[in-house]
């Protein structure tokens, strides 16, 4: 038995060694990074994290005014219809008046052709190219993503502990988080050595690579605000990325309200199941 | 256990009558309210409760979903967010379903465990442990199907990757692949079948669930001593207080559920996954879902040949081997006493699989590359030689501990040692105790 012990011992001062090693091996050379992204985005704080937290309206409709004037030249947001934007707090004439200003194609006519026509609140947002190939030849070959979902399918990696610890805070906003440290990331130097292809930006938050095919899409009062929030890049890139998390889950607070309640009910009747429990158990020994 | 005879006595004219001729209420009646179980049954033992009620869940849930999907490459991702979009509460319905899917997995693999621990799988209970077994399998093929369903990224290379496991089969494997693409690659018709199995394997499961819950009301429940009922005063009606104590687990476990659901309902998925798949775009790290990680990891470690074997085989043949060994945990272990509690050694070899199958899961989640793939050549030479060497081994070589007579006098002993810390046994106060 003392002999199986030591082996364990052993077993486990290797592994232990090993994983020391491994995490020596993840430190990187300056230069030439292997993962990505380089830097890890910073954690904002959003009006729509924890158990009740609620979109900003005004936020918001800062972020679609950002989206319509900037990124929607390239980027299409194929899952959005126009009546959904009432949840931004627009009336339903406004959102008539938004869709109105976008044509869309319809048809055939009863002549069998095809007609464009102004939008109404159930099209959604057309998208800047007819098709996917049409939106890669535009952008030196690389289609920009659509917009629909972007908030929540890119997430930079948290790793151990953080992701063990990410379930007690309620950690959701890794794509927001992202965005924001991307759209803010442009004006780093890389690194001396670092040598980026032809043709693409620097940018040390991007997922996927040291650099990408996007330029420096934002600049500071490239966008005039009614409501007096600062025109900032960094103003800019947290509304468009609170209003993309919107866009990719519309029901948020739907879900959380209803989460509140859940557990509120859970938590009483499991209180009360268990009181009944002891008092059911309470005659026998066990 | 269930051997004695029936209790039941309907009390009306109506019960009589249908007593006579189709006694399903007697059959219900016999298994789960008179239906002894041992008295000393702790919360470890609620999880086979739990995961009937998270399979209804499933396919409650599941149907629903169905009745707005669309299984067609060109329209499940957009059908998919219509639900999370448009449909009434199809938010809710989806984020359940998906989210299910994980807890059914987390229950399962405690029920596993706990089965481990107190070693639940041996005779009588072989054939119990075995339709326990095909539950788990038909469980993974369920839930890899349905992964596949939202027609993400990770949903078409998942399947790509693990379709191509078959490959490795000699003579018959590209044949199998080609059977259950339905092609030469993932494509509609492979969406198309994956579609009516993952709708079709859940009603299997359920019919092996009957099965494995007779074979449990034949043989009877285990219990943390590993002893088997000897006397009435061993058991409690199974109503009200097995009821009861399930019902609180399944409260708890639900809560945590819940918690899931609403508050971070995407932490177990992939990002990736909301991504349209594209056959021409792989993504950089191709990862299953978490509950497969460690069998991943399994896979991934065997880097080399072995004989005539190449690693390819050998890594599918490692994954498939590291479930099939389950299969024969009953005669794997060679130890005369059924409970960890009474075997030191087991218990520390147990704990240690559970880390170590925790850190395989790890693994799995890393890129194959480096130091990772020696941690994981490690960590499953441990998870086979737990099997395959220390069950056999320890069960000879081991000294157990002093087995107390019967669960009462178990229960008994435990109480007059004060029960100090288990929040179960201050209930049971000398005055109100019968």
């Amino acid at each position: 038995m003392k002999k199986i012990l030591t082996g364990l011992t052993v077993f486990g001062l290797v592994t232990a060694g090993a994983l020391g090693a491994a995490l020596a091996q993840e430190e990187h050379s300056a230069a030439e990074p292997t993962h990505f992204p380089i830097h890890k985005p910073t954690q904002e704080s959003w009006s729509f994290s924890g158990p009740f937290g609620t979109y900003d309206k005004a936020q918001l409709q800062r972020g679609l005014k950002v989206y319509k004037e900037v990124c929607s030249a390239c980027h299409s947001m194929d899952l959005v219809a126009f009546r959904t934007l009432e949840d931004l707090g627009y009336t339903e004439a406004q959102v008539k008046a938004l869709a109105a200003e976008y044509e869309v194609e319809d048809g055939p006519n009863a002549d069998g052709e095809m007609f464009t026509r102004k939008a109404t609140p159930n099209d959604h947002f057309p998208a800047p190219f007819p098709n996917h190939a049409a939106a890669a030849a535009a952008n030196n070959g690389a289609a920009p993503p659509d917009f629909s979902l972007i908030a929540k399918a890119r997430s930079a990696e948290r790793g151990f502990p953080t992701f063990v610890f990410d379930i007690f805070t309620q950690y959701a906003e890794g794509g927001p988080d992202y965005i924001h440290a991307l759209l803010t990331g442009y004006d780093e130097e890389p690194p001396a050595g670092m040598e980026i292809a032809e043709g693409t930006h620097y940018n040390p938050y991007f997922i996927a690579g040291k650099s990408l095919a996007m330029a420096k899409p934002l600049s500071d009062d490239q966008v005039t605000y009614d409501d007096g929030s600062p025109q900032t890049v960094d103003q800019y890139s947290r509304d468009v990325s609170a209003f993309l998390m919107w866009a990719a889950e519309p029901h948020m607070e739907a879900r959380k309200q209803t989460g509140f309640r859940v557990m509120a009910f859970l938590l009483l009747f499991g209180a009360l199941i268990y009181l009944t429990k002891r008092r059911v158990w309470s005659n026998v020994a066990h | 256990m269930s051997g004695g005879h029936s209790t039941y006595t309907p009390k009306s004219g109506i019960g009589r009558w249908i007593d006579a001729r189709m006694p399903l209420p007697r059959l219900v009646h016999d298994s789960f309210v008179s239906y002894p179980v041992p008295r000393n049954l702790n919360y470890a033992y609620t999880f086979g409760g739990i995961l009937s009620i998270m399979l209804v869940a499933q396919i409650l849930t599941g149907v629903v979903l169905a009745m707005h999907y669309a299984a067609d490459t060109g329209l499940a991702f957009e059908s998919v967010e219509k639900i999370m979009r448009d449909v009434n509460s199809g938010w809710l319905l989806r984020y359940l379903h998906s989210n299910g899917a994980s807890m059914f997995f987390i229950a399962v693999y405690i029920h596993i465990m706990r089965g481990l621990y107190y070693g639940s799988y041996k005779a009588p209970r072989e054939l119990l442990w075995i339709l326990g077994c095909i539950i788990y399998l038909l469980m993974m093929a369920t839930g890899f199907m349905g992964y596949v369903l939202p027609w993400g990224q990770m949903s078409f290379w998942g399947a790509t990757v693990i379709t191509g496991f078959f490959t490795a089969i000699p003579l018959v494997g590209t044949w199998i692949q080609e059977l259950l693409l339905g092609g030469f690659a993932v494509d509609n018709p492979t969406l198309n079948r994956f579609f009516a199995l993952h709708y079709l394997l859940p009603f299997m499961i359920a019919g092996v669930v009957v099965l494995h819950v007779w074979a449990l009301h034949v043989v009877g429940q285990t219990n943390p001593t590993g002893i088997e009922v000897k006397s009435k005063t061993d058991t409690v009606p199974f109503t009200p207080y097995a009821t009861i104590k399930d019902a609180f687990g399944m409260i708890v476990f639900l809560a945590v559920f819940a918690y899931f659901v609403f508050y971070i309902p995407n932490y177990l998925g992939h990002p990736d996954n909301y991504i349209v798949a594209d056959s021409l775009k792989t993504p950089a790290h191709i990862v299953p879902e978490w509950y497969y990680l460690p069998f991943y990891a399994i896979l991934r470690a065997i880097t080399f040949n072995i004989g005539p074997i190449d690693s390819k085989l050998g890594g599918v043949l490692a994954m498939f081997g590291a479930i099939a060994v389950l299969f024969f945990v009953p005669w794997l272990d060679t130890s005369k006493v059924r409970s960890a509690v009474y075997r030191p050694w087991y218990k520390l070899f147990f704990w240690l699989f559970v880390a170590n199958a925790i850190f395989l899961g790890w693994l799995g989640s890393r890129p194959a590359e480096g130091v990772y793939v020696a941690l994981a050549q490690i960590s499953t030479f441990y998870y086979f030689a737990f099997f395959l060497i220390i069950m056999p081994v320890l069960g000879i070589i081991e000294t157990p501990r002093r087995l107390p007579n019967s669960i009462t006098e178990a229960v008994l002993e435990k109480n007059k040692s004060g029960g100090a810390g288990h929040p179960a046994g201050a209930t049971a106060s000398p005055e109100t105790r019968g």
